[in-house]
């Protein structure tokens, strides 16, 4: 733990796991989607649901959906902000299995029409854990530039993902796999001490048995 | 390497000749790869967050739940009107931790000290420093790095989450901290700023965390205040000479194990004491009523 953890984080009150971290949650989502959302459907969970109202959960979501960060004063108007943009947004309760307390399921729809679903964690201090991305395991942090790829259940991606990495100078700080089944749909979720080059993003998502590819950057828009 | 005592840090401070907030610096220099005026001009930024939070509350705001709202302004006019029990000091202190609890809960900006819920207690007690003792900046930003390494050993050695170690970790946490920069400030040595830290610990050891809907309001917001006061109280005691019979690691130590055996329904679960009294309950079908 860093001591500006300690003395820190500058944050929108009044809750750090209930306000910051839900905030953060909605910021990775809007990046991992890589493009402005226009509609979000946003299921609740556990202590976020309970509470979430007075802690004002729902605004730092889509506080974050909209890329503000937790420090930033116009959370509170979020709602305000996401209607002038005509951004759609829906509310419900999220039926999770074995989710952490405080947690959150998120629809996402952005303006092409790229669809994104994402399951958020706040763990307090501000901590997150994006525990889904599109129903498959993920857990990252968001505090590293992170690469998500989905893809078929066969040999080599690994290696392909792997080489263009370290063709790139890029170092892997975490890596995990998953796969629904063998020969099914497989995940690989890498955290990085560098940033990806946008090209190589591309140049991965044209691979034969890739299925999708999502980034987070840690660089603003 | 976090330190995981505070005898760590003073013990460092004597071998190298150089002052407590230093050590905390240089930790976080090694840690991060920065350079002390880095590190030095990131601290400065989190007292500026500070100052403008506090110059920045809003009287006319209310919460969301509607509990929570206008008593720092309260405060203000009493102390304005020159008849409260206690001198100016305190009477600051109390007026910024309330003003500051209650921008929190109203979705203001703040600095989570070490947590949200606590951020009044550090500001008050180093703002009202500031301000009545003309201090030089860089001497509070010095006092913030005292009160980050207490917090570091805290979290390390106890806990600085309510829903982990009850509210002795929250606003007890922060209180420890300010009595130690506090003391800094006033010219405690190493020895003093330590014993200033476990006299304020050993007088908050078992509180609980229940707040009413589970919400940084009730009664977390005047806590603020008492944390803010208790940290003057102890770097009071501690500046007079007085010393704590139990050395501080050893009170951190029993703050930890405190802390776990505190039950879970007394832990942020709004399940018992203060969440769960007739008030706090018509309060909460209320709230669903109006909110959902």
């Amino acid at each position: 733990m860093n001591i500006f953890d300690i003395v820190g984080p500058v944050m929108v009150g009044p809750s750090s796991s209930h306000t910051a971290g839900a905030v953060k949650i909605g910021y990775v989502s809007r990046k991992l989607m890589g493009e402005d959302i226009a509609e979000a459907e946003i299921l609740l969970y556990g202590s976020f649901l309970a509470t979430g109202n007075g802690h004002g959960t729902k605004y730092a979501l889509v506080a974050g959906l909209l890329g503000m960060k937790p420090d930033d004063e116009n959370i509170p108007n979020s709602f305000d902000i996401a209607k002038a943009k005509g951004m759609k947004l829906t509310f419900g309760a999220a039926k999770l299995k074995e989710a952490h307390p405080n947690s959150v399921l998120m629809n996402l729809v952005g303006t092409s029409g790229k669809q994104l679903q994402v399951v958020g964690e706040s763990l307090g201090g501000s901590l997150i854990n994006i525990s889904k991305v599109d129903g498959l395991s993920a857990n990252f942090s968001g505090e590293h530039p992170t690469l998500i790829v989905h893809n078929q259940d066969q040999p080599g991606h690994v290696a392909e993902v792997t080489s263009m990495l370290s063709h790139k100078t890029v170092n892997v700080a975490t890596l995990q796999l998953y796969r629904e089944s063998r020969g099914g749909h497989a995940v690989m979720v890498l955290e990085c001490d560098q940033e990806i080059p946008r090209e190589s993003l591309q140049w991965l998502e044209h691979l034969e048995g890739i299925e999708k590819v999502t980034y987070y950057s840690l660089l603003e828009d | 390497m976090a330190f995981k005592k505070l005898a760590e840090i003073v013990e460092i401070s004597e071998s190298k000749g150089i002052p407590f907030w230093k050590v905390v610096q240089e930790e976080d220099c090694t840690e991060e790869s920065i350079s002390a005026e880095e590190s030095f001009e990131k601290m400065k930024e989190i007292l500026g967050a500070m100052r403008d939070a506090d110059r920045n509350y809003k009287s006319e705001l209310i919460s969301k739940s509607g509990m929570a709202g206008g008593d720092g302004q309260k405060v203000r006019e009493f102390n304005e009107k020159g008849s409260a029990l206690v001198g100016d000091f305190i009477s600051s202190v109390i007026e910024k931790a309330v003003k500051m609890g209650e921008s929190n809960a109203c979705m203001r900006r703040i600095v989570a000290a070490p947590t949200a819920g606590a951020c009044g207690v550090i500001p008050a007690v180093l703002l009202t420093y500031e301000e009545s003792k003309n201090e030089r900046k860089e001497r509070i930003i010095e006092a913030l790095y005292v009160a980050a390494g207490i917090g570091e050993v805290l979290a390390e050695s106890a806990s600085i989450a309510g829903a982990e170690g009850g509210c002795q970790a929250e606003i007890g946490s922060a209180a420890a901290m300010a009595s130690g920069a506090l003391t800094y400030l006033e010219g405690g040595d190493n020895e003093t700023i330590v014993n200033a830290v476990a006299l304020c610990i050993k007088s908050i050891l078992g509180l609980t965390c229940d707040p009413v809907a589970g919400l940084v309001e009730v009664p977390c917001i005047k806590r603020n205040a008492y944390g803010g006061v208790n940290a003057v109280v102890s770097a009071h005691l501690a500046m007079a000479g007085v010393k704590s019979r139990i050395p501080v690691d050893e009170v951190i130590d029993a703050m930890g194990r405190i802390g776990h055996l505190i039950p879970a329904c007394l832990r942020e679960t709004g399940q018992e004491g203060l969440a769960t009294t007739q008030t706090a309950q018509d309060f909460c079908e209320k709230l669903m009523y109006t909110l959902s």
